[in-house]
């Protein structure tokens, strides 16, 4: 086991590095990093000034050295629009972009599963056929334009939600939120259910092609011929049996979840860590957009490493199978 | 079966009606024809499909108007709803937007935009996936797992993620969405044609053609290939849905095609602004075009999966 670990956590490791060293080719390699990284408006005694402090002067391979230690250290550099360290500002949004990403994995899990199973049990039947034609249009739909309308017709049209913004936030465990307040909720609905919609789609198949499976072994059929209620079969027998796939899948669409956030964001001017990439790319705001890569790249890898070893432990193949390897 | 159709009884004849049977002697291609053309919903998506990609490729010949030469707009016609009628006479069938550009005339373009955009980024995809993941199952060891390893990494990220992070580094552009869409794709194509070729690859008929002392290159390309080709494609399917709205996603954030060259995504995004003051005509119908030509790919890829896996033929 802590065989498998180690030679996990340095794959994890070398993702990092590895970005790490794009990254670093992305803004200092290509083109001028005086343009990317200092303020156009900043003054010539300013950009000396920059280029000595960030060591722009000096060779690649030094300069790669200062990068690294300043991201280390928790320098990303310091935003050219708000005039502070990139990563507390990145750090200030991280709760909304969390926030949504939670409920909507919530939304997701909560109602694909159920009706994948139902799907699942019963394929043939209009409700089953119902839902997996719904989850194809999930699929096909883009992310932005589910939101436009979402927007269009519950903000616009029935006039029952707001169209974007975060509404009246509390705080909860140290952080501002917004499920917690009745106008905060208004707001969260909206964006939740467009970041879930493509998830639970995914978990609708998901489910529903496993349930399949699961349902013709004999164990069901037995439970089934020893007179079980059909509410145990399924939350014991059928349910069971399927989580491995599922747990699977949600943690690693955890990640993505963060990227297709950027998306939901910006259409619903949620103020988050993605709507705020996208601010800073309109507005050349490149440090923050470094140290936004940088962070992502973090979570991403870390999220990936956690659903590996919570695998490992919950199917003893994978990690048989990698230590051999 | 069907070579039988007198009533009278079978006399013993030394021929068997399947040796006359024309379905014996088809090609793999028109069985996968002949298969896919059963299922009418995919044939109403091929069918569609194929209508977009015309009226896409035909847009200048067959618009009302060319919605990016100034000298035809009249912003005296500017946001009429669908069906209005201009000054000079001229109906807009889907309203127009701001400036008085007829919304069937801009879709059009669009389209020419979008699936531009997709089939070069799918095709330089594609070839580059395929020359990679041939080259790794070929000579396998130590240059199969480093290239894996580049796969597994870079798919380890939401390809959307990596567009972005692209463009906001390199600017707007055509050929710019172009490049990020290659490097968000090739790896698909690396991994599924590597892990059919891997199977391929152990197989007899390459042992022959190495026996016949052909060049790797020859081995690779004219033997193993072909035989990669099924998952392919239906990769391809679906990878070229993603691809069209993925640009349209990168454009509708702002950081994809350029506004001289507006693609469906940019349309919606210009529309966007309208969307909340009951202009909806503005980004609803390019929207509506988008999820049609997803729709179509995706209903054409569903049966294709379906009649190009080897498991489910009898």
């Amino acid at each position: 086991m802590i065989v498998y670990l180690v030679r996990r956590f340095g794959q994890s490791l070398l993702a990092v590095v590895a970005m790490a060293v794009l990254v670093f080719m992305g803004v200092y390699a290509i083109g001028n990093p005086v343009d990317v990284l200092i303020s156009p408006e900043a003054s010539q005694a300013d950009i000396a000034a920059a280029t000595a402090r960030l060591g722009l002067d000096k060779p690649l391979w030094q300069q790669f050295g200062i990068f690294v230690i300043n991201a280390f250290q928790g320098d990303l550099g310091t935003s050219f629009v708000y005039g502070r360290p990139a990563l507390d500002i990145i750090l200030e949004r991280l709760p909304a972009t969390f926030e949504l990403a939670m409920v909507a994995l919530f939304l997701s899990v909560g109602i694909g599963v159920p009706l994948g199973v139902w799907a699942g049990m019963r394929p043939e039947s209009i409700a089953g056929r119902t839902i997996m034609a719904g989850s194809i249009l999930g699929f096909s739909l883009p992310n932005f334009w589910q939101g436009m309308l979402l927007i269009l017709v519950f903000a616009v049209l029935l006039g029952w939600l707001p169209a974007g913004g975060r509404g009246q936030t509390t705080e909860f465990l140290g952080m501002q939120v917004s499920f917690l307040t009745l106008d905060g909720l208004s707001h969260l609905i909206l964006p939740a259910i467009n970041l879930a919609l493509f998830k639970m789609s995914l978990l609708i198949r998901l489910t529903r092609a496993n349930t399949r499976e699961v349902c013709l072994q004999d164990y069901v059929k037995f439970a089934r011929a020893k007179g079980l209620s059909g509410r145990r079969v399924v939350l014991v027998h059928i349910l069971k049996n399927i989580m491995i796939p599922v747990v699977t899948i949600i943690g690693l669409e955890l990640g993505s979840m963060l990227a297709f956030a950027i998306v939901t964001e910006t259409v619903f001017a949620w103020p988050g860590m993605g709507k705020l990439l996208i601010d800073s790319i309109n507005l050349l705001d490149r440090p923050v957009i470094v140290a936004y890569l940088m962070l992502t790249v973090l979570i991403i890898v870390m999220i990936n490493f956690m659903v590996d070893v919570i695998y490992s432990f919950l199917d003893p193949r994978i990690r048989l199978s990698e230590m051999k390897g | 079966m069907t070579s039988t159709t007198t009533p009278e009884p079978q006399t013993p004849e030394p021929q068997t009606p399947e040796a006359s049977d024309p379905v014996r002697i088809d090609s793999p291609v028109m069985r996968v024809v002949k298969q896919f053309v059963e299922d009418p919903v995919a044939v109403f998506g091929l069918v569609l499909f194929i209508a977009i990609a015309f009226v896409a490729i035909a847009a200048p010949w067959l618009a009302p108007q060319n919605p990016y030469d100034l000298a035809q707009l009249d912003i005296m016609d500017g946001g009429l709803p669908p069906g209005g009628t201009s000054f000079s006479g001229q109906v807009y069938w889907l309203g127009t937007d701001q400036q008085g550009r007829d919304m069937i005339s801009a879709i059009m373009y669009g389209l020419r935009v979008s699936l531009l955009v997709a089939s070069v980024s799918l095709g330089l995809a594609i070839t580059i996936g395929t020359i990679v993941g041939v080259t790794a199952a070929y000579f396998g060891g130590r240059l199969d797992s480093l290239i894996m390893r580049v796969v597994d990494l870079q798919l380890s990220f939401p390809a959307i993620l990596i567009a972005l992070i692209l463009l906001a580094l390199l600017g707007r552009g055509v050929e710019k969405v172009i490049l990020a869409l290659v490097i968000v794709q090739w790896a698909y194509y690396a991994r599924t044609v590597r892990s059919s070729a891997i199977v391929e690859r152990r197989k007899d008929y390459i042992d022959a053609a190495k026996c016949l002392a052909l060049t790797n290159r020859r081995i690779m390309f004219r033997h193993l290939l072909p035989n990669c080709v099924p998952p392919l494609i239906v990769v391809a399917t679906v990878q070229i849905a993603q691809a069209i709205a993925l640009e349209a996603t990168l454009s509708f954030l702002g950081v994809g095609v350029p506004i001289t060259e507006p693609s469906l995504g940019l349309l919606i995004a210009n529309g966007y602004d309208y969307l909340l003051s009951g202009r909806y005509w503005i980004s609803m119908f390019p929207g509506v075009a988008l999820v049609l030509t997803i729709i179509a790919i995706n209903l054409v890829g569903d049966r294709l999966r379906d009649v190009l896996n080897p498991r489910l033929q009898k």
